[in-house]
């Protein structure tokens, strides 16, 4: 179980960005000069951190940066990061649709990548000659998909549809028939990005209970692109954070996730405001989130608060408010929602201060993030999507000393039973 | 140092930023041979699918074109083709050369048309331009029968005075290097064009000036005749000797030497080889600049 199956050595990859032209001409010349002087490439040196945001002073950037992992055998390994982290380039290198500028990968199986389902399915061909010809392309021979044919389609449950043209399928056809194929693929090393993210709810379970097949059954290593933190964590054993091309965590699941979740996200009196809309007739300026009392964390069955302070120059009035709490969990799947419109106002004031206060807090253990939704008279006056984040330490909810499992239940609820 | 020779052994594979130039890995294209195989259904099973007239679309296009050029090159013109019927002249040429302009055309876009492919999974690039070399010689082959079935015609119902010879087994060989030609600079082309477009819009016109060099409507003596300063240009051509060795194999016209086919089969062994190196360096990164 512990043998190394594959090892990534220092890999990086360096794309320019711009427009392919004359310039690009001149780069290479250049390149080309040095090259036969025998010098070393001038544009290894240069190059910048790929932070998608900010713009840079070189056309050339490091979409990946020293890149060292180690997988061992029957591993699988979670891949997760923000967009332009570097997640599919490294997968594109693994799958060797692309090479590395610098660096080396050495493996001690055979890979197949999945980077797309579906890959080089012709619409005027029928499903069984697309098995075959999607077959060949990932990498199987035409005994061995003759040999799996009736599987294939059986896993696939198109049998109706198989000898008809692949256009005249529903695209969720396509998807489940390209998926068929690929789930029968017998490589040492699986590379899939994303694909967990097509199909039904039916279908989404059964492609991941067969990766966790190939995964602990078979002993295949794994290697998964995703941002669906759910999956994630019911699939991998070990989870790498990309972050700007570097790695920024490796380690349990659990772990890295939260590192993912927490990673520094611009963070002022509370907020975070990398996304947000609005025309600011109202403004949040500050939150604090407190449990019992001001200075106690939130817990479970315990009171709980939120009170955000308002820039509210036009002297809108708490009629004319309306403000949204959108509560989601972790995995961004949301839990609870809020909002002032839901109660029954009975004063007019000029807003300088929000508090919400819940008397008995039915939120299990676990970090939350909080999206916040203010309208004045029906515009949007200030929208931040995942404005900042609390966590609730555990509590005795039901006085009886039992706590509800974390991956239970996210939300409490009193209840009563009764024998007879 | 010493330590990595030592681990070398145990890997079964390395990805590395360059690519070994001459690194042809038969062994994996081998092993992809089903793969190739299914390309070439997929292009002839899917090229005429909704279309009324179907695989009857590869005959209309050499007969119209040897039409064509019979009227104009020959009646209008007044190119002479001796003794053999102008039109057998024309469509032998027509034959032999839209083999190798096919293939050159299907595989000079090799990169761009399967771009969407090449970005999301792995086989030996190689395999494309191949397969399609494959895939034309199936029409090639269909087009060599039409040809044999007027072949027939003017030797029987009218008495024309063509026939086979002892070279005419060699005729396979003029196929083969046709397609090595075509394959070759295909792959060079197709290489090019990934970062710099230019090159797309000078095949177009380049293969049809290609062509008037060729001796594909002409005889190959009637340019040493009327422009013996520029007779070079099409001697030296090894498309011109294929075609022109093409019409002696199949009329018993024009002129065929041992050491022309010798010199022709280097050009193209060379060609081929240059492709196989240009292509093999630019199919690791392509997909960034394509």
């Amino acid at each position: 179980m512990s043998e190394t199956i594959l090892k990534i050595e220092n890999i990086s990859k360096q794309y320019r960005l711009g427009l392919v032209g004359k310039g690009t001409l001149d780069d290479d010349l250049k390149r080309w000069w040095y090259k036969i002087r025998g010098k070393e490439d001038p544009f290894l040196k240069i190059g910048e951190v790929n932070d998608r945001s900010t713009v840079g002073n070189s056309d050339y950037v490091w979409a990946l940066k020293d890149i060292n992992i180690e997988v061992k055998r029957g591993e699988v390994l979670g891949i997760i990061g923000n967009n332009g982290a570097g997640k599919s380039t490294l997968l594109k290198i693994l799958s060797k649709v692309t090479g590395p500028t610098t660096g080396s990968i050495k493996s001690r199986g055979r890979i197949a990548s999945l980077l797309e389902v579906g890959t080089g399915f012709h619409g005027e061909m029928t499903g069984r000659e697309n098995i075959y010809l999607n077959g060949a392309i990932l990498g199987m021979t035409k005994i061995e998909i003759n040999s799996k044919i009736d599987e294939i389609i059986e896993f696939s449950g198109c049998e109706r549809y198989i000898d008809t043209p692949v256009k005249r399928y529903s695209s969720g056809m396509t998807v489940r028939l390209a998926f068929a194929v690929a789930a029968f693929l017998e490589p040492d090393i699986l590379v899939i990005d994303e694909v967990l993210a097509v199909g039904d709810a039916e279908f989404q379970k059964k492609a991941i209970g067969k990766m966790k097949d190939i995964s602990q059954t078979d002993g295949r290593t794994v290697i998964v692109v995703s941002h669906n933190m759910a999956s994630i964590q019911n699939l991998c054993t070990r989870v790498i954070v990309l972050k700007n091309g570097k790695i920024s965590f490796i380690g349990e699941v659990n772990d890295s996730i939260s590192e993912y979740l927490r990673e520094d996200r611009y963070i002022k009196d509370g907020l975070n405001t990398t996304d947000r809309k609005g025309n600011g007739v109202v403004n949040i300026k500050k939150v604090s989130v407190f449990g019992k009392t001001n200075l106690s964390k939130p817990q479970t069955s315990m009171p709980f608060s939120i009170k955000f302070e308002l820039e509210n120059r036009s002297n809108v009035l708490n009629t004319d408010l309306r403000f949204d709490l959108r509560i989601d969990d972790e995995m961004g799947q949301r839990i609870v929602w809020l909002s002032n419109k839901l109660l029954h106002i009975d004063s007019n004031n000029i807003v300088k201060e929000v508090l919400f206060e819940v008397a008995k807090l039915s939120l299990n253990k676990g970090v939350y993030n909080v999206t916040t939704y203010i309208t004045v008279n029906n515009d949007i006056a200030d929208w931040i999507q995942n404005a900042f984040s609390f966590e609730v330490v555990e509590g005795d909810f039901y006085n009886s000393g039992n706590l509800v499992p974390m991956d239970q239940s996210k939300v409490l609820v009193d209840f009563n039973v009764k024998y007879s | 140092m010493s330590k990595q020779k030592v681990n070398k052994e145990e890997w079964l594979f390395e990805i590395t930023p360059k690519n070994n130039l001459l690194s042809l890995n038969l062994n994996e294209v081998w092993k992809y041979r089903d793969l190739l195989m299914l390309f070439v259904k997929r292009d002839i099973i899917t090229v005429y699918k909704q279309t009324i007239l179907g695989p009857i679309w590869y005959l209309i296009q050499p007969i119209f074109t040897a039409l064509i050029f019979t009227l104009i090159f020959n009646k209008i013109a007044n190119i002479e083709t001796g003794t053999v019927p102008a039109f057998l002249f024309n469509m032998a040429g027509i034959t032999t050369w839209n083999y190798f302009k096919n293939c050159l055309q299907a595989t000079s876009n090799t990169f761009g048309s399967n771009a969407g492919i090449f970005a999301k999974v792995y086989f030996p690039r190689i395999v494309m331009p191949i397969s399609s070399v494959i895939t034309n010689l199936l029409r090639f082959g269909i087009q060599l029968f039409i040809f044999g079935i007027f072949y027939i015609y003017y030797f029987y119902f009218q008495g024309a005075e063509i026939g086979f010879n002892r070279y005419s087994i060699l005729f396979p060989v003029l196929v083969i290097l046709m397609g090595m030609l075509g394959l070759g600079l295909g792959m060079i082309i197709s290489s090019l064009v990934t970062k710099y477009r230019d090159l797309k819009y000078l095949l177009n016109f380049g293969v049809q000036l290609l062509m008037y060099v060729s001796a594909v409507m002409y005889p190959l003596a009637l340019v040493q005749d009327k422009l013996p300063k520029y007779a070079w240009l099409v001697e030296y051509n090894p498309l011109a000797y294929i075609v022109e060795s093409s019409r002696y194999m199949l009329l018993s016209d024009g002129t065929f030497t041992m050491n022309g086919l010798l010199y022709t089969g280097i050009v193209s062994v060379i060609i081929l080889f240059l492709g196989i190196i240009i292509f093999n360096k630019t199919e690791k990164n392509f997909i960034d600049t394509v």
